[in-house]
């Protein structure tokens, strides 16, 4: 009896609650092919004014549509909007015009009204979107909106189909931010009736996109279906995407061998050698630059020689290209390739007159005698620098690699390995010497990545202070001259690059193995998939 | 025994208290934020996300707070997660952690114990060896490398089983086996000691010369004594195991709670990482008292005081 009573007892203890909890439950029915991808693990959020994510912003391109869309050829294109337009005189008002019959993915109407409501909502500091400044702060009444009173927002529905924006200072790249995701509407009726939690169940995420979320397993799957009141409904071929939340590359190339995912963007570093020539491997260049900041306010990095002398000793070719596996690029400029000129065209063609400013390969002499003029010939005189990096991707081989590099102009360097999340706030605080540094674009207006370098910039992490530089991109701010506006840009890169207020090392790539039974994707210079066209050949 | 079980739970209060006011004030003091990224988000915002959150109050008063609120249970809202409350997190994560790591222990003791018993019985023979052997090179292999080498033989090579999710029973074989090879090999070899400690004892030899069957006296007499070592190790890996494992559960893509655990203190999710501390405080410290309770029915000469 008593011993009925003990394995009665361990077996309860050992399955506590492996009882409770729900089966999970396989995809409904679909209509139509399902392609199943990865793009990276468990979103945060995938409500747009809350996201600030790559992979999050990814979904959301296919769950919501914006105003304005961008096109596989990089361009601006219609989204919801088929036609805007914007003031000639002062460039301060934009007018976008709705297409006829417009829904969400409930089949209700969604007007110019609905914009209204997403904008503000975006500025309201009960949302605390991290983007609303990005994408919203050139807008007139932006300030008084993020202090609460929504209303000032200058943005409105001049009719259901008519919206409306006055700006408080001219932005000409204004239409890449209309196409920003952030700026999706959202629909008040399901926003105001769920709070937040709107956008974890399928049942109250409404939206306007060519594809609409059925499930959200968290860590496991997003699942979405196509829209079938999306305006271009007739031209989505998939019934469904299933976004598999992998966060484990080994498990994702796991699942891309064996043929359960079609498209996988973790690729475990360690199999690109034998990934070489494949077909299906493909690396394209995203808009973003792996570089180094140099704490410009303490010495010796006060001194733009000592700072040229250390860009000069490093080879590019070979950080890019053997170091992190040709996964990157080489990065001669700041602002690399992908970024849009106020032409159209890409930006470095036109950047120190069609020039690289820094040479692919180091420059050891040139170095040396940089040094030697900033009065630490061969490095004597240097203390010891120390590198700050966190320990992800390639960060602890590059920090070994300028070891290795600076030592040859005599420049000893002691690296400090971070955890990320100290890290970031370290790097910002200006609490370090010499720190890894990146960033990737949010719209491929230049103003995006060269502004990180203004004196007042929250981004500045270097806190590099030129009133020259300041002075150009103020023009760059200001002007409405499209000629004025790309002189007053490129003037900005080339003042930076020549005070060397900071190092680019790399230029990201996004590299990724793609089935060729795909067909009809496309891989944007934002770092994003574009999967609402494609199609799976049998 | 009544009285016993009050103690405990009055000492297990206390404990779970401890826990959870030296895990607030140590991952308040570890640098870093829940709102930061790569990119700067503007002051107004993060402004505005500290005071929506309270984060800008002084920490004693956020504490407070934090205590005042869980003890109506309300953990609060995840600070990364927007949307998603901390129970909303555990209760849907912990039930698949639970099945994964419940199974893996059932299948650890149904197999630790009769495999520990038979190496005993069979000592210094090649049988003996062979287990031993095995168990050893159990104990050596870390789970990632034994899920990894099974997804890649099972589900990449052989293609058997589905690599992704818990979609149908044979998704759980390879996290299943992946977690319980540490456990079934420590249990084998805690058994295996442990039995023959027993075998050696002067009622064994008794029973053995009073001509009792073999199989009988090893189980009526030897095992109830013996399996005490395993039963204070059951309760500590149950809990363990039940709450997730980090790893398998990236290797196999598991939606369970090892990953929040790990994935919260990285994001300096602190109300996530508070959530998840205390319930696994508090199931530590229940598994421990229900061992205490086996014990007594195990062997009644142990007394619960």
């Amino acid at each position: 009896m008593k011993k009925k009573v003990i394995s009665m007892l361990l077996a309860a203890a050992m399955t506590v609650s492996m009882v409770s909890g729900t089966v999970l439950t396989v995809a409904a029915e679909e209509t139509g092919k399902e392609l199943s991808v990865q793009v990276g693990p468990n979103p945060e959020t995938i409500d747009p004014a809350l996201n600030s994510a790559v992979d999050g912003g990814n979904m959301l391109l296919h769950a919501f549509e914006c105003l304005l869309t961008v096109d596989q050829e990089g361009k601006i294109a219609p989204g919801q909007a088929e036609s805007w337009e914007v003031d000639e005189e002062d460039g301060l008002t934009w007018t976008f015009h709705l297409r006829d019959g417009l829904k969400w993915s409930d089949g209700s109407d969604l007007t110019a009204n609905d914009f209204v409501y997403s904008w503000r909502r975006v500025c309201d500091p009960e949302v605390a979107a991290p983007y609303a400044e990005t994408v919203l702060g050139m807008v007139k009444g932006f300030d008084e909106a993020i202090d609460g009173n929504l209303e000032a927002l200058a943005v409105t529905a001049v009719d259901d189909k008519t919206l409306q924006v006055e700006l408080s200072a001219p932005c000409t790249y204004f239409d890449s931010l209309a196409a920003f995701a952030t700026l999706s509407p959202v629909q008040e009726a399901t926003v105001e009736a769920n709070g937040e939690a709107w956008a974890i169940d399928a049942a109250t995420y409404v939206s306007n996109g060519p594809f609409y979320v059925t499930e959200w397993v968290p860590d496991s799957y997003i699942l979405m279906s196509k829209n079938p009141y999306y305006w271009n409904a007739d031209a989505i071929k998939l019934g469904s995407i299933r976004w598999n939340l992998i966060e484990d590359s080994n498990a994702a190339y796991s699942a891309y061998q064996n043929g359960e995912v079609l498209m996988i963007k973790d690729v475990p570093t360690e199999e690109i050698p034998s990934l070489e020539g494949n077909e299906e491997f493909h690396v394209e260049p995203i808009i973003g630059t792996y570089y180094i900041s140099y704490n410009d306010q303490v010495e010796p990095f006060n001194n733009p020689l000592v700072r040229k002398a250390l860009n000069l000793a490093i080879d590019r070719e070979y950080v890019a290209n053997t170091l992190m596996q040709g996964t990157y690029s080489p990065a001669t400029n700041f602002m690399g390739p992908g970024w849009k000129d106020t032409d159209g065209t890409d930006f470095c063609e036109k950047a120190n007159g069609g020039q690289p400013y820094l040479s692919a390969t180091a420059d050891i002499e040139g170095a040396k005698a940089a040094l030697a003029e900033a009065g630490y010939p061969d490095g004597e005189g240097l203390p010891v620098l120390h590198y700050s990096t966190n320990d992800a991707g390639y960060h602890k081989v590059v920090a070994e690699y300028l070891q290795q590099a600076w030592k040859e102009i005599g420049v000893d360097l002691e690296v400090e390995i971070v955890e990320w999340s100290s890290f970031t706030p370290q790097r910002r605080a200006g609490d370090y010497e010499i720190a890894r540094n990146g960033w990737v674009g949010d719209y491929s207006d230049p103003s995006n990545m060269l502004d990180l370098l203004y004196s007042s910039n929250g981004n500045n992490d270097g806190k590099y202070a030129s009133e020259e530089y300041d002075a150009a991109m103020d023009i760059a701010r200001s002007t409405i001259d499209v000629a004025e506006r790309s002189a007053a840009l490129h003037q900005a890169e080339d003042i930076m690059m020549a005070d060397s207020a900071c190092c680019p090392l790399a230029y990201y790539n996004d590299f990724w193995l793609q089935s060729p039974k795909i067909t009809g994707a496309w891989h944007s210079a934002y770092g994003y998939w574009h999967f609402m066209y494609a199609d799976i050949a049998e | 025994m009544a009285k016993y079980i009050v103690k405990r739970i009055g000492l297990a209060i206390v404990t779970i208290w401890v826990v959870a006011t030296l895990t607030f004030f140590l991952m308040n003091f570890v640098p870093g934020g829940p709102f930061l990224s790569e990119k700067a988000v503007s002051p107004k915002a993060m402004a505005a996300l500290e005071e929506k959150y309270g984060l800008d109050k002084p920490l004693w008063e956020q504490y407070v707070t934090y205590m005042t609120d869980a003890l109506h249970g309300d953990f609060g809202a995840s600070l990364k997660q927007r949307g998603r409350t901390v129970m909303s997190i555990i209760t849907s994560k912990f039930p698949v952690s639970a099945r994964v790591g419940g199974l893996a222990v059932l299948a650890a003791f149904c197999i630790g114990v009769p495999l520990g018993c038979f190496s005993a019985m069979n000592r210094g023979k090649a049988l003996d060896s062979f287990i031993i052997v095995v168990a050893t090179f159990g104990i050596a292999v870390p789970s990632f490398v034994v899920g990894t080498v099974l997804m890649y033989v099972f589900s990449v090579r052989l293609g058997w089983v589905s690599s992704l999710g818990l979609k149908n029973w044979t998704n759980y074989i390879l996290p299943v086996t992946a977690l319980a090879f540490y456990p079934t090999a420590y249990i084998t070899r805690l058994m295996r000691s442990s039995m023959l400690d027993v075998l050696g004892q002067d009622y064994m030899r008794t029973a053995r010369a009073k001509g009792l069957n073999q199989i009988i006296s090893l189980f009526k007499h030897a095992l109830r004594n013996a399996i005490l070592p395993v039963v204070t190790y059951m309760g500590p890996l149950l809990a363990y195991t039940v709450t997730g494992s980090f790893i398998v559960e990236k290797i196999f893509t598991i939606p369970g709670l090892g990953g929040e655990f790990i994935g919260s203190i990285s994001n300096r999710d602190y109300t996530v990482i508070m959530g998840t501390t205390i319930f696994l405080a508090s199931l530590i410290v229940l598994m421990n008292v229900v061992v205490d309770i086996a014990y007594k029915l195990i062997d009644p000469r142990i007394k619960l005081k």
